[in-house]
């Protein structure tokens, strides 16, 4: 192997090509938002501080493990929190409206029509006793002000454009009688139902056959390109963003760690985080029997989280640096910002992990471990 | 099997019949799952004829059933009778079933200590019994479902509220509750001369309300766990009202359960208005109701104990067989989500 060959994933990012296209219009604007849950044990940091851009037509990624807020940063942006117990800041401007002070009331015109949300589970996210054509045709007819014909053509016609074969026969049947893959494609006609203009698609093929994974992302990415839909994907595999994304969020704890475009990410990342995540992605041309790299430990209690970097217990950088202060959200590039002391390939970085090596275990008492993988991945990026 | 990983899988824009081809030979290079696929089919198309096939238990409850209803509604149209039910035949007082004494002949079912046909009483008590029960069981079940489904949907403020009251109510025993509702609703009656409040209707609320709380909180449990189901959050994310939520998505689910307890609640008062007849409130003689039926002569039971046992048989073999349709009904319309 004296040349690693390019990995999937790279060849997609280098396919998708997108560069930072800062001219087009802005669809949704979070700024600094908040979201704490009152618990008995206290104040639950879920989403804390957040902020990022997204234009009309764009796909942002959300990469985070399980616990790192992806999920309720979504439901916080489309308010589908339960509202007791619930504290909730900052600002969110989608086409320059302040969505943050609105109710249920407020928001039901926004709901569907102006965006919408596929989930993770197409087994649980059908009404088991309705049919599909009601499932669909419900929200039109919510929305829309047309007859129960033309609601029930309209279903049909999603259904072919989500590719489910004899669709006039589908609406009559029931979620139990479809496959897996079908029924979140149900799922995306129903999300797609009123041309929503954004489409939060929370962890969308995480519950299906991984040979039908790639088919409902580009089924996705199809209606995207169709409607000029703007599409947030949140996802735990770095997989499936590359090339499906223009830009991509690393969330741990509540926080961005890192955002940068696709590319930059892939390329150049400067967060240890997300160093960690892509190395934990099995790749096509190491040996079938390798053992998987995992990230130590476990994300933190959001209640009480550990002072400093967040991320400073499970990492191979840590400094003691790291378990005082907690690094600010720095930019480097235009558009790529990361939260870090000891940054991926950079003087620092090297230094750290060298002082590391030395002395075989991290600042915060972790056996220290190579991040070999990622030099191979940034290799021909 | 590298080619099995996500990104090897060629095509996207695949129709689903590539899914499914894709699907059967990832199932079938894997070899095991290929067998669990059969294995599901097989025992899916048993479970499939199994559970339209009636159990002989639940073909007798069906039967049983047709056969006390029509009995009772007969009775009550006058269709076929089996004589007047308050009639007195004083030589034949207290003789058992098949009895031919002197001139009347033919009560199949013997008379009571008064003399009166026990097949026409007991016909006639079908009605009172059912009546009652039914209408009860109606009043608990739409009160109690309501506030029930409500209070599981809504949570939080609404949820305490409703679920103390429903264990308020039930803390107080159900006959003692029933009693004094009776007791009250009577007394309110007798001193407005209402001709609305009958005394088949003063029953009906009395044990109606003892009910509320029971299918309340079984509503109320069920709501709840179909509420947290990811569709009602992905029907609220499409901008459904809550009233449309709770009527189209979550109380066809709910439904099957609230139903099959209400069987088995219809069995529960028939028991408590035949508790209540003992204790004297129940439907007021010379009206017969098997509770009735069997206070009035319990004196009796050691002289003459097919008066008690006939009527108690009424009330057993109903009482089980609204027993076995409920199980019948929650299985049948048990919701099945994913066979794959």
């Amino acid at each position: 192997m004296s040349k690693p060959k390019p990995t999937d994933i790279e060849k997609r990012v280098s396919a998708a090509g997108s560069t930072v296209t800062q001219s087009s219009e802005t669809l949704l604007e979070v700024s600094d938002l908040t979201t704490y849950f009152r618990s008995s044990r206290g104040l639950v940091r879920a989403v804390d501080g957040v902020s990022f851009k997204l234009d009309r037509g764009k796909t942002l990624g959300i990469v985070g493990e399980s616990g790192s807020g992806k999920t309720v940063l979504a439901r916080s942006i489309m308010e589908l929190l339960p509202r007791s117990g619930l504290e909730r800041n900052g600002s969110i401007l989608f086409e320059g409206t302040e969505l943050i002070d609105f109710g249920p009331k407020e928001m039901r015109p926004y709901w569907g029509a102006q965006m919408s949300m596929i989930f993770q589970d197409p087994m649980t996210s059908l009404n088991p006793v309705m049919k599909i054509g009601n499932q669909i045709s419900e929200s039109i007819r919510e929305h829309l002000d047309v007859s129960k014909q033309y609601a029930k053509e309209l279903s049909e016609q999603l259904l072919v454009s989500v590719r489910i074969p004899e669709a006039a026969r589908r609406l009559d049947e029931y979620p139990h009688q479809l496959s897996g893959g079908m029924r979140q494609r149900v799922c995306i006609a129903v999300a797609l139902a009123c041309g929503p203009k954004l489409l939060f698609a929370d962890e969308p093929t995480t519950a299906l056959d991984v040979t039908v994974q790639a088919q409902v992302l580009d089924l996705m990415a199809t209606a995207q390109n169709e409607r000029f839909m703007a599409m947030i994907l949140i996802t735990h595999d770095l997989g499936v963003v590359a090339g499906r994304t223009d830009e991509i969020v690393v969330m741990y704890a509540g926080r961005i760690v890192e955002r940068a475009d696709t590319k930059t990410l892939f390329s150049n990342m400067k967060m240890p985080y997300t160093e960690a995540l892509l190395k934990s992605i099995p790749r096509v041309d190491q040996p079938s029997h390798l053992r998987l790299s995992t990230i130590p430990g476990r994300p933190p209690d959001l209640v009480n989280p550990p002072e400093g970097c967040k991320f400073a217990p499970r990492c191979a950088y840590a400094q003691d640096r790291c378990t005082q202060e907690e690094p600010p959200l720095r930019e480097i590039t235009p558009g790529h910002e990361y939260r870090c002391w000891f940054p991926v390939g950079t003087p620092e970085g090297a230094g750290a992990l060298a002082n590391n090596r030395a002395q075989g275990t991290t600042a915060t008492g972790l056996v220290f471990q190579e991040p070999e993988v990622a030099t191979t991945t940034r290799g021909d990026g | 099997m590298e080619d099995l990983r996500p990104d090897a899988v060629p095509g996207g824009s695949g129709s689903a019949m590539e899914e499914i081809v894709g699907e059967s030979i990832n199932r079938g290079l894997l070899g095991a799952p290929a067998e669990i696929s059969i294995a599901a089919i097989e025992t899916g198309g048993e479970g499939e004829s199994s559970r339209h096939k009636l159990s002989l238990g639940a073909k007798f409850a069906i039967g049983w059933m047709v056969f006390v209803i029509l009995f009772a509604i007969f009775a009550k149209l006058g269709i076929i009778t089996w004589g007047d039910p308050n009639e007195s035949f004083t030589r034949c007082a207290r003789r058992g079933p098949f009895s031919k004494e002197g001139s009347v002949s033919g009560f199949l079912a013997g008379c009571d200590s008064n003399g009166r046909n026990m097949m026409a009483r007991l016909a006639l008590g079908a009605w009172s019994s059912l009546y009652v029960a039914i209408g009860a069981i109606i009043l608990g079940f739409t009160i109690g479902g309501t506030l029930g489904v409500i209070a599981g949907y809504f949570g939080g403020k609404v949820d305490t509220f409703l679920t103390g009251l429903f264990n308020i109510f039930l803390s107080i025993p159900g006959v003692v509750l029933a009693l004094a509702l009776v007791a009250f609703l009577q007394g309110s009656a007798e001193q407005a001369q209402d001709a609305i409040l009958s005394p088949e209707l003063i029953l009906i609320i009395a044990i109606g309300v003892v009910s509320i709380p029971l299918v309340g909180r079984i509503a109320r449990a069920s709501a709840l766990s179909w509420t947290q189901r990811e569709f009602v959050l992905a029907a609220r994310s499409q901008g459904a009202k809550h009233r449309r939520v709770i009527i189209k998505e979550v109380l066809p689910n709910v439904l099957p359960a609230i139903f099959s307890i209400s069987l088995l609640g219809v069995a529960i008062a028939i028991v408590v208005e035949g508790t209540l007849a003992i204790l004297g409130v129940g439907i007021k003689p010379p009206t017969p109701s098997w509770g009735n039926i069997i206070a009035t002569d319990r004196g009796n039971l050691f002289t003459s104990p097919h008066i008690v046992f006939e009527a108690s048989m009424m009330i057993f073999f109903t009482v089980l067989s609204l027993n076995m349709l409920g199980d019948v009904i929650r299985s049948r319309f048990d919701v099945r989500e994913g066979v794959l």
